[in-house]
């Protein structure tokens, strides 16, 4: 029957849609994201916490953070080795941290991840 | 009382278990994140392409569309083109309104005795939360792209925008990754308390159910709970897209790979199931063909031909007697 065309068209259609990652990346190459860090971070070695905590939870430390500070007036974090650092995105994580480009943006673009920080928040690039 | 529906949750729960324990505890993560998900996409598509083909060898020889409406058939007898269609135009409106609207479960009724009268009543909430889970699950698989495609494309970026648009928290709060998970409760409630649809649940019907909430559990937790190396996840997507799988170096989390199982068991799962419906809907007779039975003759087409003696061959051997016994003759 001539409808059998059509049923082959809709299923070359669909399995096309279902396997459009693999044409869309065809030929390029893809490695994840190594993000860079400062003099400034290197010398420190480690952050507020583990590099492998903060990879995974630093977007709600910083939403912590944010509620800490505006709602409650608390300025001070204490990391799990006991240092007290004082709370704030610029003054404290880009002090070290202060190459935005290099390091927040690459896993961000990479994971389409847009956070609204930098609506409020300037970077340093562009206080110097 | 109905043990289909524990045995259904059973089986997701120990599902994800055996994924979480196979990649934290024995460390078989090259086994659920790159063997498992290439032989689920090897068998959804063969099953999926085998179950379409066996729709398309079955033969329809007459037309048997639901007709809902009144049939085209005199001039100034007003038809029902769409839930009666006479025509292609007609069809391809009544599919369009049934696969992007639903529109059969939108006259869902109920009958009802009340007081001493038999009633009907429109009811929608079956419409409206399967409405909102197939839309919230479309959203939820778009945005995934994000984890398969590099560059990322702007559709997807602008989904993934209006998706989250109240920024609520960090990470941000998706609208359609929590619509699907209270939607997909929803439906799975609706077979576990109301007593009709429950006397005619199976496993088959609440295991798919389960394991699409299974999925947007494990999704959610990952994303807002136990949080997993988001990095991590997309490199091993985009390495399995490329052809050229790989685990990287850094643990993802065993709640990933939980995830990524889940996901695997229901694109295997599909074409054995009663969730072919995402291709059967397209091929229903009762609603993809036209209801012009009366307008145009069709012929079975396996028919096998039958000798046959007309009146005109009846009359054109017993003419000469027909006459003299004084009976009527079409032709003298």
């Amino acid at each position: 029957m001539n409808d059998r065309n059509y049923i082959i068209i809709g299923l070359v259609v669909f399995f096309a849609l279902l396997t459009f990652p693999v044409w869309y990346n065809l030929g390029s190459a893809s490695s994840a994201p190594e993000v860079v860090l400062t003099e400034k971070a290197k010398e420190a070695k480690i952050c507020i916490e583990d590099a492998d905590f903060m990879r995974r939870e630093h977007m709600q430390i910083l939403n912590n953070w944010r509620d800490k500070v505006v709602r409650e007036d608390k300025r001070t974090y204490s990391g799990k080795d006991g240092k007290e650092y004082d709370v704030s995105l610029s003054n404290t994580c880009m002090d070290c941290h202060s190459n935005k480009a290099d390091f927040c943006d690459k896993c961000h673009t990479y994971t389409a991840v847009d956070p609204y920080c930098w609506d409020c928040h300037t970077y340093p690039e562009v206080t110097k | 009382m109905n043990v289909h529906y524990l045995y259904s949750l059973l089986a997701v729960i120990i599902l994800g278990l055996i994924a979480y324990a196979g990649s934290e505890g024995a460390g078989l993560t090259w086994l659920f994140g790159l063997v498992i998900p290439y032989v689920a996409l090897l068998i959804f598509i063969v099953g999926f392409a085998n179950r379409v083909w066996g729709w398309a060898k079955s033969p329809v020889p007459f037309r048997i569309p639901t007709t809902a409406g009144q049939q085209k058939s005199l001039d100034w007898i007003k038809s029902s083109s769409i839930d009666n269609p006479s025509s292609t135009p007609g069809v391809i409106m009544r599919m369009a309104l049934e696969i992007f609207l639903f529109r059969s479960l939108f006259r869902n009724s109920r009958v009802e005795i009340s007081g001493d009268r038999l009633s009907y009543k429109w009811v929608i909430w079956l419409w409206l939360f399967a409405i909102l889970f197939h839309y919230s699950f479309l959203v939820v698989v778009i945005r995934h792209m994000r984890f398969f495609l590099e560059p990322i494309p702007f559709v997807i970026l602008m989904i993934d925008k209006v998706d989250s648009i109240f920024q609520v928290g960090s990470p941000v709060v998706y609208q359609s990754g929590v619509v699907l998970f209270a939607a997909a409760t929803v439906l799975l409630l609706r077979r576990v308390f109301v007593p009709k649809v429950n006397y005619i649940s199976r496993a088959a019907d609440y295991f798919p159910l389960f394991l699409i909430i299974g999925i947007a559990f494990t999704g959610i937790v990952m994303r807002y709970f136990a949080k997993v190396d988001v990095v991590g996840a997309k490199e091993l997507a985009m390495g399995l897209v490329t052809f050229s799988p790989g685990i990287p170096d850094a643990s993802i989390g065993g709640i990933f790979y939980a995830h990524l199982f889940l996901v695997c068991v229901l694109l295997a799962y599909i074409p054995f199931s009663k969730l072919m419906h995402m291709g059967g809907i397209f091929l229903s007779p009762t609603r993809n063909l036209a209801n012009n039975s009366r307008a145009k003759r069709h012929v079975n087409p396996w028919n096998n031909p039958v000798k046959v003696h007309t009146y005109e061959e009846y009359e054109d051997d017993f003419r000469d007697k027909m006459i003299e016994a004084g009976l009527p003759v079409e032709k003298e």
